[in-house]
């Protein structure tokens, strides 16, 4: 029997390998759970979770939706678009008239680094950051975790290699940090402009050649460009980077060893990586997703149990 | 039940043999007999043990019954964590364990087996996170000591190993040579100067 160290999920900066290694070997019985004829429980019956999200998401908000329904709470859902956010109220303004409605848990996307970090210091509720900008998405890099523990058996010692937009990416961060506290070595590779500058500091290796770097390693995550975020041109086309970065079924046939791919979503086919990889039986992209839905059931469910009863 | 996993050791207790080794195979070898007396060649009955503690009584259950009907019984083990009351009314949060249920138990005769019956709260999340499996045809309840006069609930078993009357401030411990390195049920009294 054990409790998480931390009071909300912020980001892996703050949790202990302990931590991590608890959401994960909970996730497994939610695996279990969400693979039954009834897929739900009744364990947050008397939890209210409002969903907030100021960025679009697909899948992160779907799968935050599955979790808390499949663990019996109810639910609120609010997009930024068509709210009184856009009438210029302020963030805390938003979330406290939520509040004020009863609410336990506030699951929000956000495009500021730091919103959710922002939000925890102000109200009486427990965050789950489902990522702040460019800055972290906690539960993807556990999800990703489980997934890689699944398929591999452990991270200890594994060989992990993050390619494309390290710099605005938010999984990514993440994702060392998550790989790094189980044991595994994680490098980068992607064009120069696209690696932040100083990121040898967090002790990743960094590689400019894909080719090089899928020989180095077990699994592969391909992150997607994020052009909604670049501001400037950073690599001179999309062409020239999925000729160097892109990821296609003769350079997977062509290393010394099977490695396992992964994508965060939403895929760009033929930019990052292509169809027939994306859909090969080294791709564990829809696994992933499966796996989003048990590891955030397990992320509520002991952030939940913290939650003081009136 | 979980108060076997309380730490007996730390507390001030006065332990006395309910069951020794000898009599936990004679009740083991009854009970057999009498699921055998209500289930004839076992044609449709699955046992399903209670985690974490309930799951030994269905081993000990399962390899008489294989011996004396020279067949293979089906078991289960079901973990009830995400359907206990207490959530959010313990210190930690419970940490599951391993649900192994392989077989469909639509319209099969159900034994549910728990070492001790006591408040009949275990039973009742049992009850309710068996269901998320689909619907059996009956269920029937076996417990090794059934802990009378106790109940929150209005459940009681159909199979008993022993009944005892005890006090809520006692213990009862079911042991198993595979965990604690004997077949014993102790009873654990607070001591007067204790």
């Amino acid at each position: 029997m054990d409790n998480l160290s931390v009071e909300h999920l912020i980001g892996i900066k703050d949790l202990t390998r302990r931590d991590i290694e608890l959401i994960l070997d909970t996730a497994t019985s939610f695996k279990e759970v969400i693979n039954r004829p009834i897929k739900k429980v009744p364990t947050l019956r008397d939890i209210t979770i409002a969903n907030l999200f100021f960025e679009n998401s697909t899948r992160t908000k779907l799968s935050f939706e599955l979790a808390e329904k499949r663990l019996s709470a109810d639910v609120v859902n609010f997009s930024a678009s068509g709210s009184s956010v856009k009438k210029g109220e302020t963030l805390v303004d938003t979330v406290n008239n939520i509040l004020s409605m009863k609410v336990d848990m506030v699951v929000m996307r956000h495009a500021s680094p730091g919103a959710a970090k922002f939000l925890s210091d102000r109200i009486n509720a427990k965050v789950i950051n489902a990522g702040d900008g460019t800055h972290e998405h906690p539960t993807q890099a556990l999800l990703d975790a489980y997934t890689i523990r699944e398929k591999l058996g452990t991270l200890e010692g594994k060989k992990v290699v993050i390619v494309g937009d390290i710099l605005h990416s938010r999984v990514a961060l993440s994702n060392i940090l998550c790989l790094q506290k189980l044991g595994a070595e994680v490098m980068v590779c992607g064009p120069t402009t696209l690696i932040p500058k100083h990121i040898g500091k967090l002790g990743v290796l960094v590689s400019h050649n894909l080719r090089a770097a899928l020989e180095w390693c077990d699994v592969a995550n391909m992150l997607r460009i994020q052009l909604e975020r670049q501001d400037v041109k950073f690599f001179p086309s999309l062409r020239e980077y999925s000729m160097l970065f892109g990821l296609d079924k003769n350079m997977l046939d062509s290393l010394s060893k099977e490695i396992v791919v992964m994508h965060p979503g939403p895929i760009n086919r033929g930019v990052e990586i292509t169809s027939d990889v994306a859909d090969s039986k080294q791709s564990v992209i829809l696994q992933q997703v499966e796996n989003g839905v048990a590891v955030r059931m397990a992320v509520i469910y002991l952030l939940a149990a913290k939650i003081d009863r009136q | 039940m979980h108060e076997c996993i309380i730490p007996l050791s730390l507390l001030s207790m006065d332990k006395q043999v309910i069951l020794h080794p000898k009599q936990v195979e004679l009740t083991i070898n009854r009970l057999c007999y009498q699921l055998i007396e209500n289930h004839n060649q076992f044609e449709n009955t699955v046992l399903i043990g209670l985690q974490p503690r309930g799951i030994h009584v269905v081993t000990r259950l399962k390899k008489r019954l294989e011996e004396i009907l020279k067949k293979e019984i089906k078991c289960g083990n079901l973990d009830i964590t995400f359907y206990r009351d207490d959530f959010r009314r313990r210190e930690r949060p419970l940490i599951p364990s391993a649900t192994n249920i392989d077989f469909s138990i639509e319209n099969k005769r159900i034994v549910l087996i728990d070492d001790v019956l006591f408040t009949g709260r275990t039973i009742r999340s049992g009850l309710d996170a068996l269901l998320a499996y689909g619907r059996p045809k009956n269920v029937e309840l076996l417990c090794m000591i059934d802990r009378r006069f106790k109940r929150h609930l209005p459940i009681q078993a159909d199979y008993v190993g022993k009944t005892v009357d005890s006090l809520v401030s006692e213990r009862v411990s079911v042991e198993w040579s595979e965990m604690e390195g004997i077949d014993q049920v102790l009873l654990y009294s607070v001591e007067a100067n204790g």
